[in-house]
């Protein structure tokens, strides 16, 4: 229990699927055969440490933040400019990482402590204005972020799909620099997650959720609380920032549409959501669930697109086209934040749906 | 209960003038900047008219928080909404549009604005009803319920006219400008600004002068107090809700025409902008927010004229400047 910090998934269903879950993923080289499904277990794994930084915030802290993907792009377009500028090499993996941690941090000890001095309700509307503003910014900056074309570059020598690590032995598997990526994004994202299961529950971890509960009360036990969500959303910037250097590695791309845009941040509130806010756990369940639905239903709607064009139905073409995924998106995301406010993962704690898990506010 | 003097005059309340003075004397440092008195005046009318604009879209989410603490993510939808629909009335009557009399013209026009109201009007009961009653006093299901109702309105706007940008066409008469000497002022920016100008004067006058208006300072004030004195508060938040949606919609139909076309991407743009607006004018501040919106709009267009590329963080600057003199907005109503 040491590695999950003490905080199992307590639920006989959610350590099944949990397991399940990353057993498939730690087996998808093998598994599933194809570029797609590894493509896709990649992206869940991105994910799932992604939104599992932005659980710490919105789930323990309870403060709404339009500004996560920001600090995603931030890690992503800094391996990307590095490796673009100074060419496919580990130094220049180096200089990614050293520069775009601690940017992101930066960032967000600047926001934390603005938007700390004025009053909490400005948090979730400034984040949002800071965010579009820094997606104009990279747009335009187009000499050093290629603009609306992103950065496309190549990977050191060892993690390149041509890179044959091992040759097809006995059971006819072959290891290439390919799958050797999608371990260590595999890897640094169990770590990530790992870790942030020990941030919440630490003693600092129970003090955020205290001023969740109550920030006044919080504060008058003689906590800082200012001090607390700084920090929480310093951590949770450095871990967003993480997934997104894996996730620039994984695509050996970086552009405004996979690591900026606002569509992603409404993901990702969509996969907090969706799994449960404020158990970590829930990060793995949403964006599991979230990226196989985005990946195969979308696909289906296609098809179910045509048929209703087909059969000469008014409307529905429209409405099923695969383009209209989010709008049934937004609608899953009302009915879960009404119905499910728990997520899954609250719901399979607690199958009753009791009152007593309900959502913090 | 004492009672006053007959010649006594009433207690007033203190006057806060320095936010009013705030974008005066923006407007007369820019002079010597700029240079020319001629762009000088083009861009304070530009920045007035544009100031107007955003201060009838945002004028409905200020008083809404104000009056009911619910936080609107989803405000920019009811823009796009207004804008879509406006063109439903202004495609088929194109001819009407070209004809070159300013009263033909505006027997098009006020039709569609008034269509647009209804419409964003009626949208905002079922969001109110729908998305909003089952999560008061609770911010963070606010935030996430109405920005889940801003992806289902600007998806369906998506689906229903597609993803192309419509063009919206100024009315012949709207076009062109007035010329005083040297100084050219866009006919439709005159009128943009008179119609923002009526629109503040009779908040003003609602708020300020009616029973109603007493009411809804009343509930902001202390909501419960209101509802103790036997006044269904509920209802009067609804009806301030769908005025604020149909204002939106009617600053969604003018800022289509400004820039002459209609996306559903507008939403998204203009919700950061009348965000930082009512951020900077203190949510729930009518004057404030009134402020807010000129001051953005001069910081949009004298930046752009002088600094083109500070335009892109100019109301991000402006924000952090304003909120670090006042951590509360420029004029802050509630005590939440």
């Amino acid at each position: 229990m040491m590695i999950l910090s003490g905080d199992p998934p307590r639920s006989r269903v959610l350590t099944l699927v949990l397991v399940v879950i990353i057993l498939a993923l730690a087996a998808t080289p093998f598994l599933f055969p194809g570029a797609k499904a590894l493509n896709v277990a990649a992206k869940i794994c991105v994910f799932a440490a992604l939104v599992a930084s932005y659980d710490l915030l919105l789930g323990y802290t309870g403060s709404v933040s339009f500004a996560h993907t920001m600090f995603y792009g931030i890690g992503s377009y800094a391996i990307a400019i590095a490796l673009y500028g100074m060419g496919p090499n580990w130094a220049a993996v180096a200089t990614g990482i050293v520069v775009g941690l601690p940017l992101a941090a930066l960032l967000a000890l600047a926001i934390g402590l603005f938007s700390l001095r004025v009053a909490a309700i400005f948090f979730a509307m400034i984040t949002l204005a800071v965010a579009s503003a820094f997606q104009v910014l990279a747009s335009q900056l187009s000499w050093l972020t290629g603009g609306e074309d992103g950065r496309s570059f190549q990977l050191p020598e060892l993690l390149r799909p041509g890179t044959v690590l091992i040759s097809k032995n006995l059971f006819g598997f072959e290891i290439n620099g390919r799958i050797l990526t999608f371990y260590l994004v595999f890897a640094v994202s169990a770590v990530m997650i790992l870790a942030l299961l020990r941030v919440v529950n630490s003693p600092f971890g129970r003090v955020l959720q205290a001023i969740r509960e109550n920030r006044f009360r919080a504060e008058a036990l003689g906590f800082r609380t200012v001090f607390h969500l700084t920090y929480a959303n310093c951590l949770a910037a450095l871990v967003a920032a993480g997934a997104g250097i894996l996730n620039a590695l994984w695509l050996r791309y970086a552009g405004p549409d996979t690591s900026l845009s606002f569509s992603i941040m409404l993901d990702i509130l969509l996969m907090v959501v969706i799994g449960g806010m404020g158990t970590i756990y829930g990060a793995i369940i949403g964006a599991s669930i979230f990226i196989l639905a985005q990946n195969y239903l979308q696909s289906l709607m296609g098809v179910a697109s045509t048929a209703a064009s087909e059969a000469g139905l008014p409307l529905l073409p429209g409405l099923l086209h695969p383009d209209r995924w989010l709008l049934w998106l937004g609608l899953l995301f009302i009915a879960s934040v009404y119905f499910f406010p728990t997520g899954v993962v609250g719901r399979l704690r607690n199958p009753a749906g009791g009152k007593s898990g309900d959502s913090p506010h | 209960m004492t009672e006053l003097a007959a010649n006594d005059p009433l207690p007033k309340p203190k006057r806060d003038i320095a936010p009013i003075l705030l974008p005066v004397a923006l407007a007369l440092l820019m002079i010597p900047l700029i240079g020319s008195t001629s762009s000088w005046l083009t861009l304070t009318a530009a920045s007035l008219a544009m100031g107007m604009m955003i201060f009838i879209m945002a004028s409905g989410l200020t008083l809404v928080f104000g009056l009911m603490d619910v936080l609107n993510f989803g405000h920019g939808a009811f823009i796009a909404v207004g804008a879509y629909v406006a063109t439903l009335v202004l495609a088929p009557f194109a001819a009407s549009i070209q004809a070159d009399s300013l009263w033909i013209n505006l027997a098009v026009l006020a039709p569609a604005a008034l269509l647009s109201m209804a419409v964003s009007g009626a949208l905002g009961l079922v969001v109110e009803r729908v998305l909003i009653l089952p999560v008061y006093g609770q911010h963070l299901k606010q935030i996430l319920m109405t920005t889940g109702g801003l992806i289902v309105a600007e998806q369906t706007l998506y689906a229903l006219w597609g993803p192309q940008i419509i063009p919206m066409p100024l009315p012949t008469s709207l076009r062109g400008s007035f010329i005083f000497g040297d100084v050219a002022i866009a006919k439709y920016r005159v009128l943009a600004t008179l119609i923002g100008l009526a629109i503040f004067i009779a908040i003003q006058l609602v708020l300020n002068r009616s029973k109603l208006g007493l009411l809804i300072r009343a509930g902001v004030e202390n909501r419960e107090m209101v509802e103790a004195l036997g006044y269904r508060i509920r209802r009067l938040f609804l009806g301030v809700f769908m005025t604020g949606s149909a204002l939106a919609g009617l600053g969604g139909v003018m800022w289509a025409l400004y820039r002459e076309q209609v996306h559903a991407s507008m939403s998204d743009d203009l919700t950061v902008l009348i965000f930082i607006v009512v951020i900077i004018g203190g949510l729930g501040s009518i004057g404030g927010c009134f402020i807010g919106a000129i001051l953005v709009a001069m910081v949009a267009n004298y930046g752009g004229f002088l600094v083109p590329k500070l335009a892109l963080v100019s109301n991000i600057l402006l924000m952090v400047a304003i909120l670090m003199w006042r951590p509360r907005g420029l004029y802050a109503v509630t005590s939440r």
